[in-house]
C-alpha cells in the first residue's frame, strides 16, 4: 500500500487482471503463515504492490483439522495501487476441509478453489462437520475446482530424500508455494536461496523442500492445458524508484521507536509484558540493543509501565506496550506521568475486547480508553497509525510529542496494521529533523522552579544525579512552579487549567483531505487501519463520479485545528470504524457534527465493498 | 557505563533535611526513622544529588518529602517497579525504596517479590505498622489474627504475613530487622547499604493513633535484653545478658532457647551466627515471639550478583563490534530496488 505514485485510480476501477487475491488456508500445523510470508516476498520481487492479512486461531496448538484451528493468510497484489488485503478471493487453496469449510464463503463466484484432496478423507471431513465430501457432492458448483493429491504429490517428489512420512508430509506447503509461483509467473530462485538458508544445518530437508517447490511448479506446467489451471501474470505496479522492504506493523513500530529516540538523542527503555497482539513490539526491540535500547520483561503491565516510568524519570526514554486488558491495567500509571509530566510512549495494539475478547483479531474500540480512559481530568495526546509505514512515522512523532511536553502520549495501532506486512519505500533518516532534548543541569536565572514552565507549557527535565537540582516530585497535586505538595482550591484549579491547555496547545498539523475535494456532499472519516478500504471505496465512488471525500485523522488528541471547519464544509459526515461508534462520538461532541456511525465489530476488517454500499447509502 | 563509581561526599545531618513541614502524627514512629536516615547518611557518605527515595503510598511513603534528595512519591505499591526502570536505566544512583506493610505486602505484594528475586541494587524499607495509618486505620496484611480495626468490627480472622519470610522466600540475599526508635537502627542501615544488591529491612514502626504500641512487647526498653535477639556476625546469639541463647535441636532440626550457666555458650550449644547460613536464616525469620526473642539486626547478608549490572553486562556484550546504524537497520530484511526499468533483488 501507499507506494504507487500515480493516483489515475480515480478514472478506473480495478479489472481482476490487475489485482489479484489468493487466500492460503490450512489446519495451524500446515505451515500457511510462512507459505503466504514467502509468496509475498515474491510478489515484492515481482513489482507488485500489496497488502496482506494474516488471519491465525488464539489457541496455540489447536487439535488438527479442526475448524478453530484454521490458519489463514490472504494476499492482494497487483500492478497499480493495492489499499487493502482484498474483499474477497479469487483464488482459495484450502489444505483440508476445515479450511474449505471456513474459507469457501468469501470465495468470489466463478473464484478458483484448490483442494487437497488427499484430505478430505473421512476423519477429517467428520472434524469439519461435512456430512458428504464437498469435493463430490456438487456442493462447489459456483466455483471452479481443482482436486489434487497434493499429499501424495509431496510424498512422491520428497521420496528420494528418505524422510519419515511426517516430515515428508510437512513440505506440501513449499508444493503449494510451487504451484502459485507458476501461477503467477513468479521466479523459483529467490525462494530456493531462502530455503537453502533456512534449512543451513539440514541439507536434506533443504533440498526435500526445494524438490517439493519445483514438483508444485512443474504440476503447474504440465497440468495447464487440461482444466481450470491457468498461468497469469500481473505486471510490476509503477512505483517511485528506490529500495523497498517488506514491514509489518510491529516492524514499523519498533523501528519507528528507535528512530524516535536516536532523533531526540536519548536511550531507550521499554517496559513490557507478553499480550497478542503486542508482543511482536518487545521481540523486536529486545534484538535492537546496539542502539541504545534497554528491554524489560516486567512481573505485569502494571510494572511495565512503571519501570518505563522510572526510566524516563531517570532520563531515558521510556517506552511501554501493551493491548487493551494491559493497557487498562496502566491506566493509574498514565495518571502519575500526567501529574508528574514525564515524557512516555504508551503503545495499545488493539485487539477485540472487552475483557480477553478477541485476542487474534482486530478491532478499533480503544479510542474511548485512549482519550478518557483514566481518573480525574487527566488529558493525553493520542495518535494512530493507519498502516505498518505510517506506524513508523507515528512512532517517532509520539516520541517528538513525549519529550517536547514532557508528557504521555498513546499511540494506537491495531491487530491487523501490527501483523499485516506492506511494502515500505525505505526513507532516508537524514530528512526527518531532529528534536535533541536538553535536560536542565544548573539553577536557571530566577531560581529553579520543578514546575516551572516553558513556552510549550513545558516543565524542565532534570536527571536525579544532577547537583543543585534536588527536587521531589508525585502524585499528589502540585503546586504551580515550586511543585510542592498543595491541596488548595485555587491551585488545584490552575494546575488542572495548565495541564488542559498543555495538551491543547500542542501543535499538529492540520488535516488534510485523502482524497477528492474539500468540501462537498459527502466526507468519509476514517482513522487507523479502517485506511485501506475507505481509500480504495471512496476512489471507486469517485470513479462513478459520486461527490465523496476520503479524511483520515492520524492526531485523535489533541484533534487538527483546523478539523471542524473541515467537517462543516460537507453535507454529509459518516464514520466507519471497527466499534460502536468512538470517534463519530467524539466528532459529535468537539464540533456538533451530525457524523453518522458505520460499524463492524466481527473481529475482521471492512471489506472496500461495505464501505461502498455505505457512501452510496448517505448519499441516497 | 560498564563500571559503577560511586558518588561520595562529607555531609552533615542537615544536608538531608528538607524545607517541607513533616506532616506524620505527632508520635509517631516515621519521625525516629526519619531521624535514623538522615543520621546515616553522613556515615554512609553518599551525596545527597546521587540519592533517590522511592515510595509507594500510605504514611510511610510520604518520607521522600523530608529526604533532601532527589525522590519519587509515586503509586500505592508500586514503588519496586518504579525503582527498577530508574536503576537500570541509571545504575550509579543509590536508590532507597520506602515501603509500609499495605503498600509493599498486599497490593504491591508482586512487585517486592520480583525486585527481590531480581536481585536489583536498593535498599528496601518496609515501616511495619501492621494497619493502614493512611486510610484510617483497616487491618494489613501483617496484622496479627483478632484485629479489630473499622473493616474488622468483629477482630480479623487472616493469618498475617511475615515480611521477613516472605523476602527470605522470595529469594533475599540481604534481610534484616530494626525498630524505629532503636538505637542499633542506623546500624542495619549502613549495613543494608553496604549490601551490593536487594536489601530488605524490616522497620517495626509504631502507629500511635490505629495500632499504639502493638510492638511494646519486645520493643519496651524496660525488659529489652530479655525479648530482643540483637545478631552480630560471628558472635553467639546470646540475649537476656548472656544467660539465655538460641541452640539447634539436632533431633526434631528446630531452633530452640537454651540457658547459659556461667557464660559457657558453647557448652549450652549457642549458634555463632553466619550471616551467610541460608538455611538458619530460614529458621531465624520464622522464629515466633514469645517463645523467642525477637531476632533483630542482620539476619542474613550474602551477595549475589545484581540485576542491573547483568543486564548492562548483557546489553554491552551484545552491542559489541556493532555499530547503531540505524539506516542500515532500516534496510534490512526482504528488500528490493525499484529501477526505472523495474524491480530487482
Ligand atoms: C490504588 C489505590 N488503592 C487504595 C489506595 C488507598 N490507600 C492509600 S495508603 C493505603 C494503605 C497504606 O498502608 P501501609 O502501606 O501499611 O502504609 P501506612 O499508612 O501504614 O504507613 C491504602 C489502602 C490508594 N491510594 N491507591
Ligand atoms: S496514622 Fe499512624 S502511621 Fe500514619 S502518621 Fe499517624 S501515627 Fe503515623
Ligand atoms: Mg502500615
Amino acid at each position: 500500500m501507499a507506494t504507487a505514485v500515480v493516483d489515475e485510480a480515480d478514472k478506473r476501477q480495478s479489472p481482476l487482471s490487475d489485482a489479484v487475491v489468493v487466500r492460503f488456508a490450512g489446519d495451524s500445523g500446515d505451515g500457511m503463515q510462512l507459505t503466504g510470508g514467502q509468496f509475498t516476498l515474491s510478489s515484492a520481487l515481482a513489482g507488485n504492490d500489496f497488502a496482506t492479512f494474516p488471519d491465525f486461531p488464539a489457541e496455540i496448538r489447536a487439535p488438527q483439522g479442526t475448524l478453530f484451528g484454521v490458519s489463514a493468510f490472504q494476499i492482494n497484489f497487483g500492478s497499480s495501487a493495492i489499499d487493502t488485503a482484498g474483499d474477497a478471493p479469487d483464488v482459495l487453496v484450502a489444505m483440508n476441509p476445515a479450511a474449505l469449510k471456513t474459507n469457501v464463503p468469501s470465495l468470489k463466484p466463478g473464484g478458483l478453489i484448490i483442494a487437497d484432496e488427499g484430505e478430505f478423507n473421512d476423519r477429517n471431513l467428520a472434524k469439519a462437520k461435512y456430512d458428504a465430501n464437498p469435493l463430490d457432492d456438487g456442493s462447489l458448483a459456483k466455483w471452479q475446482l481443482l482436486k489434487l493429491n497434493i499429499s501424495q504429490l509431496t510424498m512422491d517428489a520428497v521420496k528420494p530424500f528418505g524422510l519419515g512420512n511426517k516430515e515428508a508430509l510437512r513440505c506440501k506447503n513449499m508444493w503449494t508455494l510451487g504451484l502459485a509461483l507458476w501461477m503467477f509467473d513468479r521466479d523459483r530462485q529467490p525462494l530456493i536461496d531462502w530455503l537453502n538458508g533456512k534449512f543451513a544445518k539440514a541439507p536434506d530437508l533443504a533440498a526435500a523442500n526445494i524438490a517439493a517447490l519445483n514438483a508444485g511448479h512443474a504440476y503447474g506446467e504440465t497440468a495447464e492445458l487440461a482444466g481450470p489451471l491457468k498461468q497469469h501474470h500481473v505486471d510490476p505496479a509503477p512505483v517511485a524508484p528506490g529500495l523497498y522492504r517488506t514491514l509489518t506493523g510491529a516492524e514499523g513500530i519498533a523501528l519507528g521507536l528507535v528512530a524516535g529516540a536516536q532523533l531526540a538523542k536519548l536511550p531507550m527503555f521499554f517496559g513490557g509484558y507478553p499480550i497478542t497482539p503486542a508482543s511482536a513490539i518487545l521481540h523486536h526491540l529486545s534484538r535492537l540493543k546496539e542502539y541504545d535500547v534497554t528491554t524489560f520483561q516486567a512481573e505485569d503491565e502494571i510494572a511495565a509501565i512503571c519501570s518505563a516510568i522510572g526510566a524516563s524519570y531517570g532520563g531515558a526514554l521510556g517506552v511501554t506496550s501493551s493491548s487493551g486488558p494491559g493497557i487498562a491495567l496502566k491506566g493509574e500509571a498514565m495518571g502519575l506521568a500526567i501529574m508528574t509530566e514525564l515524557p512516555l510512549v504508551i503503545v495499545n495494539s488493539q485487539r477485540g475486547g472487552p475483557s480477553t475478547g478477541l485476542p487474534t483479531k482486530t478491532e478499533q474500540s480503544d479510542l474511548y480508553q485512549a482519550v478518557y480512559g483514566r481518573n480525574g481530568d487527566s488529558p493525553m495526546p493520542v495518535i494512530s497509525a493507519r498502516s505498518p509505514g505510517d506506524a513508523f512515522d507515528c512512532a517517532i512523532e509520539a516520541v517528538r510529542i513525549a519529550v517536547q511536553y514532557m508528557t504521555p502520549v498513546m499511540l494506537l495501532t491495531d491487530g491487523y496494521i501490527a501483523n499485516a506486512a506492506e511494502p515500505w519505500a525505505v526513507p532516508d533518516l537524514t530528512t526527518y529533523e531532529a528534536f535533541p532534548v536538553e535536560f536542565l543541569t544548573e539553577v536557571p536565572d530566577g531560581g529553579f522552579k520543578p514546575y516551572g514552565r516553558d513556552d510549550k507549557l513545558a516543565r524542565p527535565w532534570v536527571k536525579p544525579g544532577t547537583p543543585g537540582l534536588l527536587h521531589r516530585i508525585g502524585g499528589i497535586e502540585k503546586e504551580v512552579d515550586t511543585g510542592h505538595i498543595n491541596y488548595a482550591p485555587g491551585n488545584h484549579q490552575a494546575m488542572t487549567d495548565i495541564r488542559k491547555n498543555k495538551i491543547d496547545g500542542i501543535k499538529v498539523p492540520d488535516q488534510i483531505v485523502e482524497l477528492g475535494a474539500e468540501g462537498g456532499k459527502l466526507a468519509v472519516v476514517g482513522w487507523g487501519s479502517t485506511f485501506g478500504p475507505i481509500h480504495q471505496a471512496v476512489r471507486r465512488k469517485r470513479a462513478e463520479g459520486l461527490d465523496v471525500s476520503h479524511v483520515h485523522i492520524r492526531h485523535i488528541w489533541p484533534l487538527p485545528a483546523n478539523l471542524g471547519e473541515l467537517l462543516k464544509s460537507f453535507d454529509k459526515v459518516i464514520v466507519p470504524e471497527m466499534n460502536t461508534g468512538q470517534l463519530k462520538t467524539v466528532l459529535r461532541d468537539q464540533y456538533l457534527v451530525d457524523a453518522k456511525p458505520v460499524n463492524k465489530v466481527s473481529g475482521q476488517p471492512f471489506t472496500i465493498a461495505e464501505i461502498e454500499a455505505a457512501i452510496e447509502e448517505a448519499l441516497k | 557505563m560498564n563500571q559503577v563509581t560511586p558518588i561520595t561526599r562529607a555531609t552533615t545531618l542537615k544536608d538531608w533535611e528538607t524545607d517541607q513541614e513533616v506532616r506524620w502524627c505527632p508520635g509517631c514512629g516515621d519521625y525516629a526513622i526519619l531521624k535514623a536516615v538522615q543520621r546515616t547518611m553522613p556515615e554512609i557518605g553518599t551525596a545527597p544529588e546521587n540519592t533517590v527515595f522511592i515510595s509507594g503510598i500510605g504514611c510511610s511513603s510520604r518520607f521522600p518529602y523530608y529526604m533532601e534528595t532527589y525522590g519519587f512519591h509515586t503509586i500505592h505499591g508500586r514503588a519496586p517497579a518504579f525503582a527498577t526502570g530508574l536503576k537500570l536505566a541509571n545504575p550509579n544512583l543509590d536508590v532507597w525504596i520506602v515501603t509500609g506493610d499495605g503498600d509493599g505486602l498486599s497490593i504491591g505484594g508482586n512487585h517486592t517479590m520480583h525486585l527481590i528475586r531480581r536481585n536489583l541494587d536498593c535498599q528496601i524499607m518496609l515501616f511495619n505498622n501492621e494497619i493502614y495509618g493512611l486510610t484510617k486505620g483497616q487491618y494489613s496484611p501483617t496484622s496479627r489474627v483478632g484485629t479489630t480495626s473499622p473493616s474488622t468490627p468483629y477482630g480479623s480472622v487472616d493469618r498475617p504475613a511475615q515480611p521477613a519470610a516472605f523476602a527470605l522466600g522470595a529469594g533475599a540475599r540481604f534481610v534484616a530487622r530494626g525498630f524505629d526508635v532503636s538505637k542499633e537502627l542506623p546500624n542495619v542501615l549502613k549495613a543494608a547499604h553496604a549490601h551490593k544488591g536487594a536489601a530488605f529491612i524490616e522497620i517495626f514502626q509504631n502507629c500511635i493513633v490505629y495500632n499504639k504500641d502493638v510492638f511494646e512487647d519486645f520493643a519496651a526498653p524496660k525488659g529489652a535484653e530479655d525479648r530482643q535477639l540483637w545478631l552480630k556476625h560471628g558472635e553467639p546469639m546470646l540475649y537476656a545478658k548472656g544467660t539465655k541463647g538460641i541452640a539447634l535441636d539436632a533431633d526434631e532440626l528446630h531452633l530452640k532457647t537454651v540457658d547459659v550457666v556461667d557464660g559457657d555458650w558453647e557448652a549450652a550449644g549457642v549458634i555463632v551466627h553466619d550471616v551467610t547460613n541460608r538455611s538458619v536464616a530460614h529458621m531465624l525469620v520464622e522464629m515466633r515471639f514469645g517463645e523467642f526473642p525477637m531476632a533483630l539486626g542482620v539476619l542474613y547478608d550474602d551477595p549475589r550478583p545484581t540485576f542491573e549490572a547483568d543486564v548492562w553486562r548483557q546489553n554491552a556484550a551484545a552491542r559489541e563490534g556493532k555499530t547503531a546504524d540505524l539506516q542500515g537497520l532500516l534496510k534490512k530484511g526482504q528488500t528490493w530496488t525499484v529501477t526505472e526499468g523495474g524491480p530487482e533483488l
